[in-house]
């Protein structure tokens, strides 16, 4: 007789259902921990994308078809709305014609000064035009990813931004395609300047909705509704001068040392689907080393009691 | 509601080939990865969730806890989340499925929604806290796409049912 309570198998089938949950959620925990803090296995993950890219390249193709055909039935009613939006480009494009040779004018004149002066002049930086292919399909990010990768010498680190401002950052790199971290991302930073007055601060992504948060504002500082606020360059990454966000909301309360400002992007981080990649920017020199910047001022404390 | 009081069938039916499995898969992945945004991006069904719950109820021998966590790592690459975010949760779906296989192929479908619901929003559970032990913060319409994969059961179950008694059919002829 088998005791009934006594498990007998006739057939080997490995280990029971609970080890091998405890073996694969100790290992997913362990792949986690070492994803979340040291980020090594960015190789693994652009290796095993190689067989997720087929698919998700499928996956983009009924979108891209619907497109297509929409654009092959292009209806009378459509026909006067393209005629009309071509005059208004063709508007747009004069006067920006006009503001463009102001421009070179003023970074001519902008150079001479700088040589003058015996500033480094500030470098150009060349762009590169790509397409979204998808936005991410996580509930959790504000990501995008490009149809650009390594085979387009992208690099984790540029700025990506569309024709108005700041979009967001290329954050990781696949063979054909890179991801693009955007600005209202939780917790991304963009060191920004007030434009009206030059107020250095930094601005954080709010992560749940497309907004934007100045944290360390003194409750006293000069801000106001409608202040634009545009990279200050100091960074290294992000050149000055880009428009990044608009203040929308100031709320100054006595009982917090910060002053809680709520902003808007200028860009259409969630909008369109072309968008620029900024390249060769400036190296900034090195910053110095904090050990050693200590014992220099050490050093000249020294030098002073000596004296 | 003839579809509703639907047990397995007593009958024998034809083995699934691997192929099909395979394929199936494949297609969750290609819907989980079609273009989703906004409100459909917050209600979209994990097609992914769905069809490996799916093997592991009908197929506990063939489609395991280890399969399951390798689609995970699969998805995790797709959907560009922290490795093992994903793997973790189809880790513990496929667990909830393997172990209720016995008592869920004796409901019938509207019993099966109900268990299957809990072990979805369980999935979903890990998923966020996950997030929320990395990033600090959770967003709570996640939580719907639970009910949306939930729904979506009744019709997995019985269109792969009826896919799999087609071929029978075909192969009688």
């Amino acid at each position: 007789m088998i005791d009934s309570t006594q498990s007998f198998r006739f057939f080997n089938r490995g280990p029971s259902p609970v080890a091998r949950l405890v073996f694969f959620a100790v290992l997913s925990l362990l792949l986690l921990f070492v994803d979340a803090r040291y980020r090594y296995l960015e190789s693994t993950r652009s290796a095993l994308s190689v067989l997720v890219s087929p698919i998700q390249w499928l996956a983009t193709l009924p979108s891209a078809l619907w497109q297509q055909a929409d654009d092959f039935f292009i209806t009378q009613s459509t026909q006067r709305g393209l005629i009309k939006q071509n005059d208004d480009l063709s508007q747009r494009h004069q006067s920006d014609a006009a503001q463009l040779l102001q421009l070179q004018a003023l970074q001519l004149e902008n150079q001479q000064l700088r040589n003058l002066a015996a500033l480094p002049i500030r470098n150009e930086f060349t762009s590169q035009l790509v397409e979204v292919i998808y936005a991410e399909r996580d509930v959790f990010k504000r990501k995008v990813l490009i149809n650009k990768g390594a085979d387009a010498d992208v690099r984790i680190g540029q700025v990506v931004m569309d024709d108005i401002g700041i979009v967001g950052q290329i954050t990781r790199v696949y063979p054909w395609l890179s991801e693009v971290t955007l600005i209202t991302e939780k917790d991304h930073a963009v060191p920004v300047q007030v434009l009206r007055n030059g107020l250095r601060t930094i601005v954080f992504g709010a992560g749940d909705t497309s907004q934007l948060s100045l944290r360390y504002m003194p409750v006293s500082a000069d801000i106001q509704n409608d202040d634009v606020l545009v990279t200050s360059g100091i960074d290294g990454i992000y050149p000055p001068g880009l428009p990044v966000a608009r203040v929308v909301k100031i709320e100054r309360d006595a009982a917090y040392p910060f002053a809680h400002v709520t902003c808007l992007p200028v860009a259409g981080v969630d909008k369109h689907r072309h968008l620029l990649i900024l390249s060769s920017l400036p190296k900034l020199p090195e910053r110095p080393d904090e050990k050693s910047a200590a014992a220099d001022a050490d050093n000249r404390v020294k030098v002073r009691r000596n004296n | 509601m003839p579809y509703l009081s639907m047990h397995t069938k007593p009958e024998i039916q034809r083995p699934i080939s691997n192929a099909f499995i395979v394929l199936s898969v494949l297609a969750a992945l290609f819907l989980n990865g079609l273009p989703w945004e906004g409100i459909w991006l917050i209600l979209r069904p994990d097609f992914v969730a769905l069809v490996m719950l799916y093997w592991c109820m009908h197929k506990p021998l063939r489609v395991g806890i280890g399969l399951s966590w390798a689609v995970g790592i699969l998805a995790d690459v797709a959907d560009a989340s922290l490795f093992g975010q994903h793997a973790l949760a189809y880790t513990l779906l496929a667990f909830g499925g393997v172990v209720l296989h016995r008592r869920l192929q004796m409901f019938d479908l509207r019993q099966q929604t109900i268990q299957v619901f809990g072990i979805f929003a369980l999935t979903y559970a890990v998923y966020a806290l996950v997030n929320w032990q990395v990033n600090d913060y959770v967003v709570w319409p996640y939580f719907l796409g639970c009910l949306t994969s939930t729904l979506l059961w009744t019709p997995l179950s019985i269109m792969f049912q009826a896919m799999r008694q087609k071929r029978v059919d075909r192969n009688r002829s």
